[in-house]
């Protein structure tokens, strides 16, 4: 009896431990090499944590591990890569309070308004792990040219892409933006929201026990005005994606121009976005190359008869 | 007794074209004069005879254009899609009638071969027009949701290689999908778009649909940089493709490039030779090499390489260059002065690099613009001529031992816009297609083209697609 009263007694004065974030890049967890943090508040302005204040070398870094893994990630079967993001919506459900409370701190909403956040976001894993498979039968096809030739077009990822998350959706708005990416095959660098860091930290801890290989996803903090302009002029980045820079402002202009240098494919920011809408197939397509393929039938003749 | 066997001249008639002595802009349905009354002079490549005094588009002959293209372009889009598709319908069976007398325009104006421009543009520009008259009413079906709305005026921008048929794929999807058109041909080739202008006027196409405004490179920035255009096509070169895709930076215009290319033919060592030998002449003497999409480094199995080589040569040997009108030249003239001599200038690189210099013999015309098809051996990745896009008849020629080394080393490019491979191996065709970073790979064939097939670049090629469903979506506001 008495011990049962102790440890309710020390419950109460427990101190609670606090949890250092880190960054999530080639499938570890480090600190900014730069050794900064800022300071995450809450929506009423309490301090929550200290993000790492990633640097233009952590945005390489990213980009190199991002490369890296390119290969076997878009080398893995469509069914493949399905199944693992089904995974991450998974292990994300398993974690659904955690997740609702970083993202009522992040964004100021009620427990039940950013429960409802949280499943859209789940759910949206699973509406782009069901896309993997399906992605290359509604943009390719068999080209019926004439002449006698087989042709058929099928779609490839574009290779790394860069990503400025939404600023205002921590969530919602980086899993809408994240995971049409790497369904269409592609491996990313994404710049998390400034102000509400903290659940795209956390997804990283998701993302590293959902078999997904690491570098596919590759998540820095910090301030997208320093570190996009490095991703955006990168040779080895191949698309950019300009949500989270805001339609119409100077910074995104500024990263368009500078992804002009090896003719980066541009996602640019929509005036308006939301979040909670069925999404379409634009975030896929638009990191996809179509690729055409041609070889003689052997039908040389009209008879048809010669091979 | 000692027979030899020579060709006769074979020339096409050039009475089929009358060539009037001056052109004007086409807008708003009528051929115009320049606001400020500029004009330049179009010249045969293969004579350097001057064909025609053309009107030099402005910034006030953009803005007149533009606005044309804005008027029509409420009634245009409006229009029910069957409406539209017959007006496509019309222009490409009048392309048809009149393509012998545009393939002798367009070998006058751009130096290629009848032959070729006979046999592969004209065909194929009728055809790009036939397959887009049909999506007009059927663009519910393309896949980008039901009832897809056009852009708005498009600014196009077409280069020298390709005159009539660039034009086609520019403008027969624009009109399609409801868009009206403000087109630069280039400044050597300006008089086929001229003619088009015609055919859109027999067709009964409502004025200001497309307009027309020959120029230099000042007069297509104009046109890609007007506030009022919503969309920008080019095809031309990488360094202009940034250029634009700069100036459009922070803007809604929708953009597709088709840019440079350095296209990699890889044969392997079951390949078969003969075959390979003329998919490779295809590939880099087509167009005297002055194509995008050309097999200009040629990357053979070490095993078969002097094998290779020597049935080349003795291939290249018997290409005849010449008069382009001639029904059996093979090689054409250089577009112009300026082209010819950066060939030269990159050929003179390679030369002095180290590479090894082997020239088909045949006597060049002495008046006009020409270079012998020409091949460099010894060729490593570091090569000038194996870098940087030439866009003549110059083939470089690379060695590789493994599949491996062949896609590495075909990779090894900013570009990504074609391939071929040779080989009897299916699967290592379908293995080596899987791994090359090109928009179109031809295997066992090359430099095939068609409407209903996609065609576009990786990397530095430049974004979107042109042809096929997945060229609509280039003037789709989706």
């Amino acid at each position: 009896m008495s011990e049962t009263t102790d440890v309710k007694q020390s419950d109460a004065k427990r101190l609670s431990v606090f949890k250092t974030y880190k960054l999530y890049v080639g499938g570890k967890f480090p600190r900014s090499e730069s050794g900064r943090v800022y300071e995450v508040q809450d929506s009423k302005g309490n301090w929550l944590a200290n993000a790492p204040l990633a640097s233009r070398k952590d945005a390489r870094d990213a980009v190199v591990a991002a490369r890296k893994a390119f290969g076997g990630w878009s080398g893995a079967t469509a069914y493949n890569r399905g199944q693992i993001l089904y995974r991450v919506a998974e292990m994300l459900e398993g974690r659904r309070e955690q997740f609702v409370r970083e993202v009522g701190e992040a964004e100021g909403l009620s427990k039940s308004k950013a429960g409802a956040v949280v499943d859209a976001a789940i759910d949206r894993w699973v509406w782009y792990a069901g896309w993997t498979d399906k992605i290359a039968q509604i943009a390719g096809g068999g080209n019926p040219v004439a002449g006698p030739f087989f042709n058929l077009s099928t779609p490839e990822p574009t290779g790394v892409v860069a990503v400025v998350a939404p600023q205002d959706s921590s969530f919602l708005g980086l899993v809408s933006t994240i995971a049409p990416v790497i369904a269409a095959g592609n491996t990313l660098v994404v710049i998390a929201s400034e102000s509400a860091p903290l659940p795209a930290l956390s997804l990283g801890e998701v993302l590293a026990t959902s078999d997904l290989p690491g570098g596919v996803i590759n998540i820095l903090t910090g301030r997208a005005s320093e570190i996009a302009p490095s991703l955006a002029a990168h040779q080895d980045v191949n698309a950019i994606d300009l949500t989270g820079a805001g339609a119409g402002t100077d910074l995104a202009r500024d990263l368009e121009i500078a992804a002009a240098d090896n003719l980066k494919r541009v996602l640019r920011p929509a005036a308006s976005q939301d979040w909670t809408a069925p999404q379409g197939t634009e975030r896929l397509t638009a990191f996809l190359e179509t690729k055409t393929v041609w070889h003689p039938t052997g039908s040389l003749g009209a008879s048809g008869s010669a091979y | 007794m000692r027979m030899t066997f020579e060709y006769a001249p074979a020339p096409e008639s050039r009475a089929v074209v009358d060539i009037a002595p001056s052109y004007g802009l086409f807008i708003d349905g009528e051929f115009t004069e320049a606001s400020d009354g500029k004009v330049f002079k179009t010249v045969s490549p293969s004579t350097e005879e001057v064909l025609s005094e053309v009107a030099l588009a402005g910034h006030d002959d953009v803005d007149r254009a533009v606005k044309a293209a804005r008027r029509a372009f409420e009634k245009w889009s409006a229009l029910p899609g069957s409406e539209r598709a017959k007006y496509l319908f019309r222009i490409a069976r009048i392309i048809q009638e009149r393509s012998r007398e545009l393939a002798v325009l367009e070998t006058l104006d751009n130096g290629k071969p009848i032959k070729e421009t006979r046999d592969a543009d004209l065909p194929l520009v009728a055809a790009h027009f036939f397959y887009y008259a049909g999506w007009a009413d059927k663009l519910d079906h393309a896949g980008y949701g039901a009832n897809p709305r056009p852009l708005g005026v498009a600014g196009q921008v077409i280069p020298w290689n390709f005159p009539l048929l660039m034009l086609a794929w520019k403008i027969a999807p624009a009109l399609a999908t409801g868009n009206t058109v403000v087109l630069k041909p280039a400044e050597t080739t300006p008089l086929s778009a001229l003619f088009f202008a015609d055919i859109c006027r027999q067709a009964g196409l409502p004025r200001g649909v497309v307009n027309i405004l020959p120029g230099y490179g000042d007069t297509g920035a104009a046109l890609v940089n007007h506030p009022d255009v919503n969309k920008v096509a080019f095809t031309g070169s990488t360094g202009v493709g940034k250029a634009i895709a700069r100036s459009v930076a922070g803007t809604n215009k929708k953009v597709t490039l088709e840019l440079g290319g350095k296209g990699a033919n890889i044969v392997f060592d079951d390949a078969p030779i003969d075959q390979a030998v003329e998919g490779i002449v295809t590939g880099i003497f087509f167009n005297q090499g002055q194509v995008c999409c050309a097999g200009s480094r040629l990357l053979v199995q070490e095993s078969i390489q002097d094998e290779l080589l020597d049935a080349l040569k003795r291939r290249l040997s018997t290409l005849r260059l010449g008069d382009p009108l001639d029904k059996n030249t093979d090689i054409g003239a250089i577009n112009s002065a300026e082209q010819l001599a950066r060939i030269k200038a990159v050929a003179d690189t390679g030369e002095a690099e180290g590479a090894e210099r082997w020239s088909a013999p045949c006597e060049l015309p002495s008046s006009g613009y020409w270079f012998a098809p020409t091949l460099f051996t010894n060729v490593t990745q570091a090569h000038t001529v194996a870098r940087d896009e030439i866009f003549g008849p110059v083939l470089s020629v690379l060695s590789f031992r493994t599949p491996d080394e062949a896609v590495a080393k075909a990779n090894n490019t900013q570009y990504g816009l074609s391939a071929g491979i040779w080989t009897e191996k299916g699967s290592r065709i379908l293995a080596v297609a899987n791994k090359l970073r090109a928009g179109v790979v031809w295997a066992n064939t090359f430099n095939k083209f068609d409407p209903t097939s996609p065609f576009g670049g990786y990397k530095e090629s430049g974004y979107g697609r042109e042809g096929g469903r997945h060229g609509l979506e280039a003037y789709l506001d989706v």
